[in-house]
């Protein structure tokens, strides 16, 4: 359980973080989408106590950061896969917070394992390490204290295909099994299959939160039918609004009830879907645009 | 999908463990003093200063007269090389968290900061007070040596020296992270720390009116009675004191406290 109340952060007169309230339930992946300097990472930083808020605060399982009396072990962080002591091989870096936390030592030969570095990379010395070997390392230490909160910075960074989908599976499993954890990235596409809740912020607001459903859904449904003035009105019927657009209608409303419609008037469909990316990925683009438009989504 | 990347079932549950403990000081300072020696950097430092210590006396049983090859004259001078490449030793401790971007791990696990910088002080104190036995041991082999090539291999020495010595390389190495803490950069405070003093000294011959001051303030002067086989006085400890005043705990408390309120990213 995370939980975050109107956390802001200030460098001189500039917001990073403005005024950031959101929740982690145990159980759930909560995605932490924004474009890059949203001030995704300001705030991961301040949920581990590293950077001081300017107000607000931030607590895990029930405490602030701060008061956990053995962090590791509630709590897995990965906040920068670089961060590492480039001399340092993959093993000494989890001895060394196996032996901080009281683990046994038999914990690192475990995690390196579950993270897929075997015995040839754990003892090579990090300099040597692709960005994706990082990552892992970085991995295995988050887990290396079996958490029951993680809380993960671009985790997917880096990553082949294959170890984003093996990503995936990990943290969903670490979910379902009633872990709380928070990830964020900059790629909506990414945290997507996985995430459970989606908090995104620009220009260190908050500009949308919820389930990834009811997020996703919000872009409507489009609809193709060979007579699309058939369908046209069928709809007109069933009082669905519908917009022309590249791929066809644009209907705010279900699929079902975009269905049900046609059917009821007997027109025959060729396609039937969800908006592409919906409404979330409209306004994460706008986000991106620049500084001008994010007054204009909010 | 290989087998070696499949989630093994179970192994990322999240465990309820019972209450768990904060780590001890001890178990801290066993961390840190294993970050000392984990390294190739850090191995090698320590090396050094062993070797450092050898090749003094090796120098000595070759260049020196048979009659000053004894214990206290292996023992004194050997401690001077050790008492540069400390410092180096307590820069690195506590910079290279900063330079290597380790504080962003180490004070996630222990976000009480200045249980981690307790714990690195220990280490590098403890550190310290091994290479004074290593001096020990060393000077004890070349005085046998001596003695059985025709030096003249006495054993005599007051056993104080001992405890200057102790104090010299612990204030030293603790000098140099005074300086690392503060400054929070390798280079700037491995430079700081070899520039501060040394300026502050030829200040202190060069103009007059600071010739009083820098008899209390230059370390390279108050120190200097740690290396004489005579007693330390009682005016030449307040005068030790005095300047470590200035050069190692002033830098300390300053250092601590911007290490505390420093933002780790």
């Amino acid at each position: 359980m995370i939980t975050v109340e109107n956390l802001t952060k200030r460098y001189g007169p500039h917001p990073a973080v403005d005024d950031v309230s959101f929740q982690c339930e145990p159980g759930t992946v909560t995605g932490f989408l924004g474009p890059n300097g949203a001030g995704k990472s300001t705030t991961m930083r301040m949920i581990c106590g590293l950077t001081t808020p300017t107000a607000g605060r931030a607590t895990v399982s029930g405490h602030p950061y701060q008061e956990l009396p053995n962090p590791g072990r509630e709590v897995g962080v990965l906040l920068d896969a670089s961060a590492q002591h480039a001399g340092r091989t993959g093993r000494e870096a989890l001895t060394l917070s196996a032996y901080t936390m009281g683990l046994d030592r038999r914990e690192v030969a475990a995690k390196l394992d579950l993270v897929g570095l075997n015995a040839v990379a754990a003892k090579r010395r990090v300099r040597a390490y692709s960005l994706g070997m990082r990552q892992r390392l970085g991995l295995a230490h988050a887990l290396l204290g079996d958490p029951r909160v993680l809380i993960l910075d671009e985790p997917a960074n880096g990553l082949d295909p294959e170890g984003i989908f093996w990503m995936r599976g990990l943290l969903r499993d670490f979910a379902d099994r009633g872990g709380t954890v928070l990830l964020s990235s900059h790629l909506l596409r990414e945290v997507e299959a996985v995430a459970d809740r989606l908090v995104v912020i620009g220009g260190g607001r908050i500009v949308a939160q919820g389930d990834k459903n009811e997020l996703l859904a919000g872009g409507g449904t489009v609809v193709r039918a060979r007579d699309s003035a058939a369908l046209r009105r069928a709809l007109e019927v069933a009082n669905l609004s519908a917009a022309d657009s590249s791929e066809g209608l644009l209907v705010q409303a279900d699929a079902e009830a975009v269905g049900q419609a046609a059917a009821d008037a007997g027109v025959a469909l060729a396609e039937l879907r969800p908006a592409s990316g919906g409404g979330l990925e409209q306004l994460f683009l706008t986000l991106t645009a620049g500084e001008s438009t994010k007054e204009a989504v909010r | 999908m290989t087998t070696t990347t499949a989630p093994a079932a179970g192994a990322v549950a999240p465990r309820h463990h019972t209450p768990v403990r904060r780590p001890s000081l001890l178990r801290l300072t066993g961390v840190e003093v294993r970050k000392l020696v984990d390294t190739r950097a850090g191995r090698w430092l320590m090396i050094t200063i062993g070797l450092a210590t050898a090749a003094i006396v090796t120098l000595q049983l070759i260049y020196a007269g048979d009659a000053d090859q004894t214990f206290l004259n292996f023992f004194v001078p050997s401690l001077l090389p050790v008492s540069v490449l400390l410092p180096v030793l307590g820069i690195l401790s506590i910079t290279s968290e900063w330079s290597q971007r380790t504080a962003l791990t180490t004070y996630a696990l222990v976000p009480r900061r200045e249980r981690v910088v307790a714990a690195k002080l220990i280490a590098v104190s403890l550190t310290a007070l091994a290479s004074v036995l290593t001096s020990l041991a060393v000077a004890a082999v070349g005085t046998l040596v001596a003695s059985a090539t025709g030096g003249a291999g006495t054993w005599q020495f007051d056993w104080s020296l001992i405890l200057n010595a102790a104090v010299l390389q612990v204030t030293s190495v603790l000098m140099g992270a005074a300086f690392g803490l503060l400054l929070l950069n390798p280079p700037l405070a491995i430079v700081g720390y070899l520039l501060l003093p040394t300026l502050w000294g030829v200040l202190g011959e060069m103009v007059k009116p600071l010739r009083g001051p820098s008899e209390w303030l230059d370390t390279s002067k108050t120190m200097e009675p740690l290396f004489s086989s005579d007693a330390v006085t009682g005016g030449q400890w307040g005068r030790i004191a005095v300047s470590l005043l200035v050069w190692m705990v002033l830098p300390l408390a300053a250092g601590l406290f911007r290490t505390l309120r420093r933002e780790v990213s």
